[in-house]
């Protein structure tokens, strides 16, 4: 006897009272796409370990747990300090989001320059439905996944980034979700589209942190389009709650000359899943796919990711480090495909874990699927525990054990931190590595806040 | 400074050592040879502290202290200092930083001041002029992309600094050049005092003629079969281990 109705129903059921609700309610051509996608959602079920790509990760908590929509309550929950990641903002744009809504009597957007266009998903539904709708689900559409599906449904929040064409934004644009303060476990669907015109450069900063105890269900759906010659930096922190679910699905395309650079840093939520994939389309194309898990209790953390080399001389890099402890799992999926004419393809792959505990576990599956004969392509992968003999060498110098553990993680970490090409995102990406370090936290110099 | 007395180590349940008696005065330097897997390497580790060596008999007494179920980072705040045979490369930790570190960290250990980040790179830049161990290497990473030369050196470099009251190099020699070792050697006899004591663990006599010990064992089987003055180590130089059973060993 299957249980999956019984798992659909509360999203379904919850679907058609709230469809009035959602933004863009009055655009016929938007009722139609959430629709296919709650039929589309309802139709393929929720994820289960027999899918191939959801073999070693379990959405038990969304089997499991009744999530409510979000009500006023929720979203406007008092928030005394923004938790941002970035140092004072000082005129940085910045966007706040609280359980899945709006804040934007937070927001900075006044000081960004002429040709960058930073909205909320509500506003470009209204200002510009035209645009939008030749936009969105472009990426994401409806032969994605079921998760996607369910947010194309249910999309109820998010931004949209513009830069026009030859627009340089200097400074990282940071996007905050904050989740957790709510008495009662809540689902709430971000929807983004970032689109960088000829020659546009920009930063994204997400950061997905979690304040409270409250469970809930974040099912974040992101479509980027990196125009020609066109360089985007996406960098998110995942800091959700203890008992957070966090889903972040990424679709970006990236056209002739286009340099597309991503880092990922998981240390926080119950269940968490990075779905990124990247479409080299253009020559000359570059791809940066990097991130870090650093995992302990019975966290889950998994990152899949897929790099499609379409075409001649397109070049990608991928490096992802973790750090599992206690009873934590982790997956690393790292899917590479050049397709048949993608000649010159140059394609590195790397991923190392570090089990701080027996207990930790990491599943590591590195496919390479190449259809050119001229490319270059390698892969690595590596899982070990804390080196014994280098931990007795720092405390045969003095170094009592719990800060020498602490530098081996440093030092283990550190080599991904420096794919990081943004200095100031690189420092709070590193002071979030050293706050998930066990407490009486040796900080070595470099490693201290400034 | 050290007593060893009927010490009995085993390493997953082999037993390594069967027996070791060692005494070393305040200001001497022994010289403990012996052939390949004779247990010099286990001798100095134990003493270092390193965890998975069973003491299943005997006692390691230094300045009068039993050092069993000591932490090796106490031992090191107490003055025992383990120059490694395989010094151990730390990416992303710059060497200055690794030093600074340790010494503040037995300094706290004995309630001094640390020194802060001034007073410790002007000590330790005029440590390194002494040992010819030219800036970038303080500012990299520790031991990452060092030759073996180098990493032998950065060793001695700790030691200065740490100033230990024990020093134990195991086989700091191997994989030396002539000119290297005399460095090596230059830096360890400078530390010669008459409250340091320094156990040189080797497989070869050269290192002995820089460095001229006060005593000399020869370790073999798990046990000291032999000891004697600076002579010894001439006269195991012309015969080899043969005597005591390198071939069956």
């Amino acid at each position: 006897m299957t249980t999956e109705p019984t798992q659909l129903q509360p999203f379904v059921e919850s679907f058609d009272p709230a469809r009035s609700g959602l933004p863009g309610a009055g655009l016929g051509w938007l009722k139609a796409l959430r629709k296919t996608g709650i039929e589309r959602f309802e139709a393929l079920g929720l994820p289960t370990p027999k899918l191939e790509a959801w073999k070693y990760t379990r959405l038990k908590p969304l089997e499991d747990t009744r999530y409510q929509p979000v009500t006023d309550e929720d979203g406007m929950a008092a928030l005394n300090t923004v938790p941002s990641l970035l140092p004072d903002p000082g005129g940085r744009p910045r966007l706040v989001f609280v359980n899945g809504w709006m804040r934007p009597n937070f927001w900075i957007v006044g000081d960004l320059p002429d040709g960058v266009h930073l909205e909320s998903l509500h506003d470009v539904l209204e200002t510009r439905p035209d645009w939008i709708r030749e936009r969105l689900g472009t990426l994401a559409g409806e032969d994605d996944s079921s998760l996607v599906q369910l947010n194309t449904a249910m999309m109820d929040t998010g931004f949209v980034l513009r830069v026009e064409d030859g627009v340089r934004v200097e400074t990282p644009i940071e996007v905050i979700f904050v989740g957790g303060l709510t008495a009662h476990p809540v689902a709430y669907s971000p929807r983004n589209l970032i689109v960088l015109g000829k020659g546009a450069e920009a930063t994204v900063v997400r950061y997905h942190v979690g304040l409270g105890a409250g469970a809930y269900f974040a099912n974040s759906v992101t479509e980027i389009d990196v125009g020609p010659g066109a360089l985007f930096r996406n960098y998110k922190v995942q800091a959700e709650a203890l008992e957070a679910t966090h889903i972040d699905t990424v679709r970006a395309r990236v056209a002739r000359d286009a340099t597309y650079e991503s880092f990922s840093l998981s240390i926080g939520g119950r269940l968490s899943r990075n779905e990124v994939s990247v479409r080299l389309e253009g020559e000359g194309a570059h791809c940066a796919l990097n991130g870090a898990y650093l995992m302990r209790g019975s966290e889950h953390c998994d990152n899949t990711t897929q790099i499609d080399h379409l075409v001649p001389h397109t070049t990608s890099r991928e490096v992802f480090k973790g750090v599992l402890d206690d009873e934590s799992r982790a997956v690393f999926v790292g899917r590479i495909v050049v397709h048949k004419d993608a000649q010159k393809t140059d394609g590195y792959q790397l991923c190392k874990t570090l089990l701080l505990s027996t207990g930790a576990e990491i599943d590591v599956k590195p496919e390479l699927e190449i259809y050119a004969d001229d490319v270059k392509c390698s892969h690595g992968a590596t899982t070990g525990q804390m080196d014994e003999t280098a931990l007795f060498y720092l405390r045969s110098r003095g170094v009592p054990e719990a800060l020498a553990r602490n530098l081996l993680v440093q030092s283990f970490i550190g080599e991904v931190l420096e794919e990081i090409s943004d200095e100031d995102v690189r420092r709070a990406i590193t002071d979030q590595v050293v706050h998930w370090l066990p407490a009486a936290c040796y900080l070595a110099e470099e490693w201290r806040a400034e | 400074m050290l007593e060893i007395k009927n010490l009995h180590v085993s390493v997953e349940g082999k037993a390594i050592l069967k027996g070791i008696d060692l005494s070393v005065q305040p200001g001497e330097i022994h010289a403990i040879m012996g052939p390949n897997g004779s247990g010099k390497s286990t001798l100095s580790h134990v003493i270092a502290g390193r965890d998975g060596y069973e003491i299943t008999g005997g006692r390691i007494i230094y300045q009068g202290e039993d050092l069993t179920g000591l932490a090796p980072e106490i031992r090191a705040a107490k003055g025992i200092f383990l120059a490694f045979q395989y010094p151990v490369e730390i990416p992303g930790v710059a060497n200055t930083t690794f030093l600074k570190e340790a010494l503040n960290a037995i300094r706290r250990y004995h309630g001094e001041d640390e020194l802060d980040a001034m007073q410790f790179v002007k000590m330790m830049r005029e440590k390194a002029k002494e040992l010819g161990i030219p800036e970038d290497m303080l500012k990299r990473a520790v031991n990452v992309g060092f030759s073996g030369g180098e990493k032998k050196r950065n060793e001695i470099l700790q030691m200065a600094i740490l100033n230990p009251r024990l020093a134990i190099l195991d086989e700091t020699d191997s994989g030396l050049d002539i000119d290297a070792m005399k460095i090596v050697a230059e830096g360890v006899n400078n530390m010669r005092a008459p409250e340091r004591s320094t156990l040189i663990i080797t497989h070869y006599q050269r290192l002995l003629d820089y460095i001229i010990p006060d005593k000399v064992h020869v370790l073999a089987h798990g046990r000291i079969q032999r000891s004697g003055g600076k002579e010894l180590a001439l006269e195991l130089e012309e015969k080899g281990y043969a005597e005591f059973g390198e071939a069956a060993a």
